[in-house]
């Protein structure tokens, strides 16, 4: 009978045992809130140590609340091995939340960690991410004004001879002496973009001594608001070399701004017309090469500048003449030899010697362990 | 003013731009939000005057029955076709997709497909050893080929004597990989910074009013 009993209790012991799986998880700790930083007071930044039982569990869920000890709600989940979540859900500037995070697995248990808190989303007024941006920014255009000064006070610059800005005028000369058109091309991308105003910049000059030669310039455009500055550069251009009448608004028209219809466009235009000179003078993506292919078939005399490197190589292959970069958006100033854009030209080679300097400087203290200028110019 | 108006209102819209770069808080946030809503409603009206350039050309050129007239009326048919598909059955309907699909991509295709070509004959006149820089180019391609297609790490393997290929088994990759991260991307970055103060000295002529040719004033 005592056995029984025995028998009896050990089983019942086994049976009231807890399993494993029932015991609660482990929850996270080390709850950290803050205000994420060089923000405009949008988002708060909530980073964790990982639950003890973290492979067992499923998810983190964040929970916020307006109140340190009640009526807290989801505001956003992250898989497991994850610590950080950046809050961004209709938060309101300086108010204040509180937040604890739920680790949670797929049987449906979880476990609260200790609430944290209170912390206010705050805007700042500087970014300081950027520190060094701004700097840079400061004394780059400082140079610049610095030496467009100069060049205002009479002071005259020496600038290295380009051969593709050397090569403008003998392809304008050569299209007015063969009486073709010419073909001038800037680019894909539209007005905003830096190297298609340069392309623009150089439509002006080249524009203008084509308005003197009276030989016609051709611009398919596949945006319309680059067509309708290109239309008044060109008229301008001709205004100011006194012969309005010379000058046809139908030679500037938009084509479409669909990539390769663009080229088919283009290169329809080219077999057609045989232009004796092409320009291309903006950014380009993947049809700078059967653009420039098909110009270099009708032998006409092609310039090209651009500022995507990955198509320079293309240009180069299949142009005369390419500016490379920088080139591009010198090539307005060299073009036209004011004084002011030269000055601005100046400032860009000074420019470039303190970033070679800086360069050199990071180099050498790096080689010596030294690491401050690292840290100074890393952007987080 | 009809000059100075528009150089101001550069000026002001630059600046701001700039400023609010480094700037995180709200009203200059707020203000580059709004900009760029403005900026999607003007870019809307580049619609009605690509159209508008687009039917003035291609009408003009059938009128007046120039040799270019039938590519004119081809233009047309596909721009009317399209839109009449296109607000009738709509850009969902199987119709409108049909049309993109089977005219539309192909034709994308086949444009981007000639590059293949066009690829073959630059790197022929490109790599034609007239020059030292044209042999130094002809020299390193050549190289990255090798270590890139297929056949050259064959070749590296099964016909290069067993004492080479046991002394420096990846030769090729190592090659062109150390190409193309040493000098390649010493001048790429190069470029780079250049574009890069390029970009800067261009934004400032602009912003100061002293670069004027894209206002079609001239000089």
């Amino acid at each position: 009978m005592y056995h029984v009993f025995a028998i009896f209790f050990i089983m019942l012991s086994i049976i009231g045992q807890p399993k494993a799986q029932d015991q609660p998880l482990a929850a996270v700790t080390g709850l950290n809130v803050y205000d994420t930083p060089n923000d405009d007071g949008t988002s708060i930044t909530i980073t964790w140590e990982l639950s003890k039982d973290d492979e067992k569990i499923n998810n983190y869920v964040i929970l916020r609340s307006i109140s340190p000890s009640t009526g807290f709600e989801t505001v956003g989940q992250v898989p497991a091995k994850t610590n950080k979540y950046v809050d961004e859900k209709d938060l309101i500037r300086d108010s204040d939340y509180y937040y604890k995070v739920k680790a949670s697995d797929d049987k449906g248990s979880s476990s609260d960690s200790q609430v944290s808190g209170p912390v206010k989303p705050l805007a700042q007024w500087f970014n300081a991410d950027y520190k060094f941006l701004g700097i840079a920014v400061i004394v780059f255009c400082g140079i610049i004004i610095f030496c467009i000064y100069r060049a205002k006070s009479g002071q005259d610059f020496f600038i290295r001879k380009i051969a593709g800005i050397e090569a403008v005028d003998e392809a304008i000369g050569r299209a007015t002496e063969m009486g073709r058109p010419i073909l001038y091309l800037t680019g894909l991308s539209g007005v905003s973009d830096v190297s298609t105003l340069a392309g623009l910049n150089i439509l002006g000059r080249v524009a203008r001594k084509a308005a003197e030669y009276e030989t016609p310039i051709l611009i398919p455009a596949c945006d319309p608001f680059v067509m309708v500055v290109e239309r008044e550069i060109v008229k301008g251009a001709h205004i100011d070399v006194g012969k309005p009448d010379t000058y046809k608004e139908d030679n500037i028209y938009f084509a479409t701004d669909d990539q390769f219809a663009y080229v088919a466009a283009v290169d329809g235009l080219m077999l057609r017309e045989r232009p004796a000179a092409i320009f291309y003078m903006g950014y380009f993506y993947a049809e700078s090469l059967i653009l420039a292919e098909i110009g270099n078939s009708t032998g006409a005399i092609q310039i090209a500048g651009t500022d995507a490197d990955s198509q320079l190589p293309f240009f180069i292959a299949a142009c005369d003449y390419t500016l490379i970069g920088e080139e591009l958006y010198a090539a307005s100033a060299y073009l036209s030899r004011e004084p002011l854009l030269m000055g601005s030209l100046k400032g860009q080679d000074w420019s470039k010697l303190v970033i070679m300097a800086v360069i050199a400087l990071g180099v050498i203290l790096e080689s010596f362990g030294i690491h401050w200028i690292s840290f100074f110019f890393h952007l987080s | 003013m009809k000059l100075r108006l528009p150089l101001i209102l550069c000026l002001l819209c630059g600046l701001l731009m700039i400023i609010q770069f480094f700037i995180p808080h709200p009203p200059f946030t707020n203000m580059y939000e709004r900009l760029l809503d403005w900026a999607i409603i003007i870019g809307i009206f580049a619609v009605v005057i690509g159209l508008s350039s687009l039917i003035k050309i291609h009408y003009t050129r059938i009128v007046r029955k120039t040799s270019d007239a039938p590519y004119s009326m081809v233009v047309f048919v596909g721009m009317i076709g399209m839109a009449i598909i296109g607000i009738f059955k709509g850009i969902d309907s199987k119709w409108f997709e049909w049309m993109f699909q089977n005219i539309q991509v192909p034709m994308q295709a086949t444009m981007f497909s000639l590059l293949a070509f066009f690829i073959a004959s630059a790197a022929y006149r490109a790599f034609r050893a007239r020059t030292f820089e044209a042999t130094l180019m002809l020299v390193t391609a050549i190289l990255i080929m090798f270590a890139r297609v297929p056949i050259g790490n064959f070749i590296w393997q099964n016909i290069m004597p067993d004492s080479i290929t046991q002394w420096q088994p990846d030769l090729p990759n190592e090659i062109a990989g150390w190409i193309l991260n040493v000098p390649s991307m010493a001048a790429r970055r190069a470029i780079l910074l250049g574009i890069s103060l390029g970009g800067i000295t261009t934004s400032l002529k602009i912003l100061l009013g002293i670069e004027r040719s894209y206002m079609g004033s001239g000089d």
